[in-house]
């Protein structure tokens, strides 16, 4: 087979089978996250089918996979919502942030890592997926709960900590020394302050200036602007990922609805992408001798996850039951565990890899299990089923 | 109006929730969704929190549903593009009975051209009529749905009660 035919039968093989999964983890009522990662341990490097000629490809599809799972995340919430969050909830974000990263720094130096990488295992486990909560939410009609806006809030707060801790990490992983770090954060907090409150007051200018009646406009406009911040962002010694989600905030909210519908399936391909050429650079191998490790974390992190959720649902004046939803709908960790994992194996400490990949693969599964246990046996049927 | 019991909490990245206890002793929970759906809950008596036996509606039903209601979805709509918009304000004016503009053609009242706000809905009873032109004729107990500037609305206040 020539190259070009050996490329496009590989990636065809590839979304094939990233449908299937995809079908798969509908079925049992599960994030794909999981089953992508250990499809592509499977097939990848030292796994039964290296996809060779579509490696390059892949590598610089993943990039633009982070980049628009940034961007879309940072479509996702409005300045206001962000801002009355942080009025309301800044003490459940703290108490998030001081449970939850702890463990993850302290195995990955009792695992040996160089503190660098102890500090992006601490994202691992910090950060919840948002993606999978939030329709974990949807899907067991916990919507109208009581507890489901200090749920939210948690998400909304470690979104925005993103923004700090990706600049934190890519400029420590660089190994600039804490003073740059320092000072890393610093920019950071001001871009993101400077963006939101230029949202506030220009952000419906931005959004004229992209919206166009045709859809094509849209996505061309859109998607060049934010690579154009985002590599902006990267050569600044930033990370690309923070320059898109700034994009995204700045967005007013009547533009971002329609971004997003336009976004949602090109997100969805580089996405799954990303995941795929994450999978591919762990090696399987790695993997089994941290399992126990992983294992340890994911169920102290559990505990942590829910004591984070305990704490944000009483804060609201919700009962024992409720807060006991809160804390487990919490626990899962899914795509932005991989995106932080994936800096520091980009930075060269490719032993943060395996660990966040077994971590990952056993919350993401888990995490959704686990909550769905949180409702009395009696109750536990899928929401809104026809009686 | 009585005073009703309603409480509203944003839910990020989902859109609002309205709960609202009612003089009968429900409570009512209400999920309005960005997208336009919306889903409508009552609470569990022995756990209060958790949301039971819901409808979930698209967003044509929940407009459907909206409209067997009434306006009060029209005005949060265009509450909601007034925020886009600085300096643009939503507001429901009623039209009193004895008002100048009882009985008159709503292009009598000269709104965008004195004050230059917009009327965009007039809202009669469960009725509503969007986008009213000037030949529609008000009534007493009519309710204007209007977006202009903060001075633009209480001058166009002051014209339709006739205190000019």
């Amino acid at each position: 087979m020539d190259h070009v035919a050996a490329l496009l039968v590989e990636l065809g093989l590839l979304f094939a089978g990233l449908s299937l999964l995809g079908i798969l983890a509908r079925r049992l009522g599960l994030s794909p996250v999981p089953f992508v990662l250990l499809a592509a341990l499977a097939v990848g490097n030292g796994g039964l089918a290296p996809l060779d000629t579509a490696e390059p490809f892949l590598t610089a599809a993943a990039e633009i996979g982070v980049v628009l799972l940034l961007l879309t995340l940072g479509l996702e919430f409005s300045a206001t919502e962000l801002f009355s969050s942080f009025r309301r909830h800044a003490p459940s974000g703290v108490v998030d942030l001081v449970l939850n990263a702890p463990p993850g720094f302290v195995a990955g130096l009792m695992l040996g890592l160089p503190w660098e990488g102890a500090l992006a295992l601490a994202g691992v486990t910090w950060i919840s997926s948002s993606g999978i909560v939030a329709r974990l939410l949807g899907d067991l009609g916990r919507l109208a709960n009581r507890e489901t806006p200090a749920v939210l809030a948690v998400l909304v707060l470690e979104d925005l900590a993103m923004a700090l801790f990706l600049p934190l990490l890519v400029v420590a992983l660089a190994g600039s020394g804490p003073t740059a770090a320092i000072a890393g954060v610093g920019l950071a907090v001001g871009a993101v302050v400077l963006v939101l409150f230029a949202a506030q007051r220009h952000g419906h200018r931005l959004g004229r200036l992209l919206s166009h009646d045709d859809d094509e406009q849209v996505l061309l406009r859109l998607v060049g602007l934010t690579l154009l911040v985002a590599g902006g962002a990267q050569a600044m010694g930033a990370s690309a990922a923070v320059g898109a989600f700034l994009v995204g905030l700045a967005l007013p909210a009547s533009f971002a609805e329609r971004a997003r519908a336009i976004l949602a399936p090109l997100r969805d391909l580089f996405a799954a992408l990303f995941f795929v050429a994450f999978g591919f650079a762990t090696d399987p191998g790695a993997i089994l001798p941290v399992l126990p490790a992983a294992l340890a974390l994911a169920v102290v992190s559990t505990a942590t996850k829910m004591g984070t959720g305990w704490f944000a649902a009483r804060r609201d004046g919700v009962a024992v039951p409720g807060r006991l939803r809160a804390g487990t709908a919490l626990v899962a960790r899914g795509e932005f565990s991989i995106v932080i994992a994936g800096l520091a194996v980009t930075a060269g400490i490719a032993e943060v890899g395996p660990i966040a990949t077994g971590y990952v693969l056993i919350l993401a599964v888990a995490g959704p299990v686990i909550t769905r246990f949180a409702e009395p046996a009696a109750l536990r049927r899928p929401a809104f089923a026809p009686t | 109006m009585p005073v009703v019991d309603l409480e509203e909490t944003l839910l990020p990245g989902v859109g609002v929730r309205y709960e609202m206890r009612c003089a009968s002793g429900q409570m009512l929970g209400i999920v309005v969704q960005r997208e336009g759906g919306a889903e409508i809950a009552v609470y569990d008596r022995r756990d209060p929190d958790r949301a039971q036996g819901m409808f979930r509606l698209s967003p044509d039903e929940a407009d459907a549903v909206a409209e067997v209601l009434g306006a009060p979805r029209l005005t949060q709509r265009f509450a909601d593009l007034s925020k886009e918009v600085p300096g643009l304000q939503s507001a429901r004016l009623g039209i009193t009975p004895g008002s100048p503009f009882d009985g008159r053609p709503l292009g009598d009242t000269r709104a965008r051209t004195l004050t230059g706000c917009s009327i965009v809905a007039l809202v009669r009873g469960a009725d509503v009529v969007p986008s009213p032109g000037p030949e529609d004729v008000l009534r007493g107990g009519d309710v204007l749905v209007v977006i202009g500037s903060g001075a633009g609305l209480a001058q166009l206040e002051h014209r339709l009660t006739g205190r000019e």
